[in-house]
């Protein structure tokens, strides 16, 4: 598991990336309320707006954290938004995205270096 | 946070895990550790308790010693009837200015020698002042510093207060009375700004820890903070100052025309007199311009304060904003409220927000959003 200065987990399955929220982003956001997936097949770039999270307190965006296409959505999200809370590491990802090449993920925090990130 | 106030309860709130916020001056818990989704869902199912100690609490005796006479004074600030509100009950009102606008609205209570008045925290200073210079000849002005002011609220306040002074029991919606606590005269109405039955206690700062925590030590009661309270109050369909009115609203746009009695309408033995008043009182006879309303979001997306609402999917002038926005805990869905012209302001029409440059529909509605269940 790999994770981003913006909080995202990344996982590799299938040569896909598995992209979520951390337990401690989760826990800041508060109760989610709504999720806005993107379709699949959407090229993205890194640093894209691509999922908005609605919670009770305010908007947030998670945004791509590389270049690739999105294959998948959570569309359990749709209905059940509050998977994010109760699951954020499985049940609460949001995409799966396909990518050029799985070793630009090597730049990301392991789970040592995001534990420092956050205090 | 510093040059921030703390309530007496300060400590009591970081003992019970509190996130605080600086809010209008002070230091307030926005959520506890059940987090504002559960907090919201306790107080409809059972008794919520509320600091809200930065209210101002402010009383006006008569020098006169005639009560009315204060009572007539406060009616030239304010659109509602204070001669007409019988000794021990309470009601609703706001300050307005002289272009029809809302200074703030408020609480007013008979306590039969003189009123008690509740103002939001962040007019507070603001509204002292505005008493102070039209109210001084015929009032004393005592600004209430040395009681905490606390909210129960939810189906089971009752069973709680009651268990400390069973006298709470027999008050009902809007009454205002004495009740000891702890041995100290505590100002108890039966009131509160979730759309539940309730109280608010004025209890003396000494003893208010005591008296929250003998209430959280009941089963049904747990702490509820401002993120909590806001959405309840937003399903309850009212307004909170400085978002759905402001000094640019007026009482008939922002709805609250219920609480202008016909004694202060024209033909009313008290009609006008207050600030405001030729406006008031011809939106009160020929409708105002636009209209504060329910709106109900289609789709799972909140219309967030600011959201500007249209009549078309496409094209045209926008008819109005949203001015509070959230999820509604308790209804299951994402709720708002805000201005639309007049022409747009029926139960059901359909209107527009604009949420992320994409036009999302929503239909205005009633409010309250939840049925209120006051004991009258």
């Amino acid at each position: 598991m790999k994770y981003t200065e913006e909080h995202e987990w990344l996982r590799v399955e299938d040569d896909l990336v598995v992209v979520g929220i951390t337990e401690h982003a989760s826990e800041q956001l508060g109760d989610v309320v709504f999720v806005e997936l993107p379709e699949p097949g959407t090229t993205v770039s890194r640093g894209d707006e691509v999922v908005v999270i609605e919670s009770v307190k305010a908007a947030s965006d998670i945004l791509a954290p590389l270049d690739g296409e999105i294959v998948e959505v959570n569309e359990v999200l749709a209905d059940d938004p509050g998977k994010v809370n109760e699951a954020p590491l499985d049940d609460g990802w949001f995409f799966k995205m396909k990518v050029e090449d799985l070793s630009a993920l090597d730049g990301f925090m392991d789970e040592a270096a995001y534990k420092d990130f956050i205090g | 946070m510093a040059d921030l106030k703390r309530t007496v309860f300060f400590d009591l709130h970081n003992e019970l895990g509190a996130k605080m916020v600086p809010f209008a001056g002070w230091e307030m818990p926005v959520q506890y550790g059940l987090g504002v989704l559960k907090e919201h869902l306790h107080t409809r199912a059972a008794a919520g308790l509320f600091d809200v100690s930065h209210m101002g609490q402010v009383v006006l005796r008569p020098r006169s010693g005639d009560l009315a006479d204060a009572a007539a004074a406060l009616e030239t600030l304010v659109p509602v009837s204070v001669l007409g509100l019988q000794e021990g009950r309470q009601r609703y009102a706001m300050f307005t200015n002289e272009a029809g606008g809302i200074l703030d609205d408020l609480m007013v209570a008979n306590r039969g020698d003189h009123l008690l008045l509740v103002v939001n925290a962040a007019c507070k200073e603001a509204d002292i002042a505005h008493m102070r210079a039209h109210l001084s000849d015929s009032c004393e002005i005592e600004v209430i510093e040395e009681r905490a002011l606390i909210a129960l609220q939810g189906p089971k306040a009752e069973a709680a207060l009651s268990r400390l002074n069973p006298y709470a029991a027999g008050m009902r919606f809007m009454d205002s009375a004495n009740l000891g606590f702890f041995g100290e005269e505590c100002w108890v109405s039966r009131s509160g700004y979730t759309g539940e039955d309730g109280y608010e206690v004025s209890v003396p700062n000494g003893k208010a820890v005591d008296l929250a925590r003998a209430l959280l030590e009941m089963d049904e009661v747990e702490a509820i903070g401002l993120g909590a309270r806001d959405s309840l109050r937003l399903e309850a369909g009212l307004c909170l100052y400085g978002h759905d009115i402001d000094e640019t609203t007026s009482p008939v746009e922002a709805a609250l025309d219920w609480a202008i009695q016909k004694v202060r309408r024209k033909g009313g033995a008290r009609a006008g007199g207050f600030p405001g008043a030729a406006r008031i009182l011809d939106e009160l006879e020929n409708g105002p311009t636009r209209r504060r309303v329910g709106i109900l979001p289609e789709g799972r997306a909140p219309m967030r304060e600011g959201t500007v609402l249209y009549a078309a999917p496409e094209g045209g002038e926008a008819i109005g904003a949203v001015t509070s926005g959230a999820y509604g805990p308790s209804i299951e869905r994402p709720m708002a409220m805000g201005y639309v012209g007049t022409e747009h302001a029926l139960d059901g029409t359909q209107v527009f927000g604009e949420v992320r440059g994409k036009r999302l529909p929503a239909r205005v509605s009633p409010l309250p959003f939840r049925p209120s269940t006051y004991k009258r």
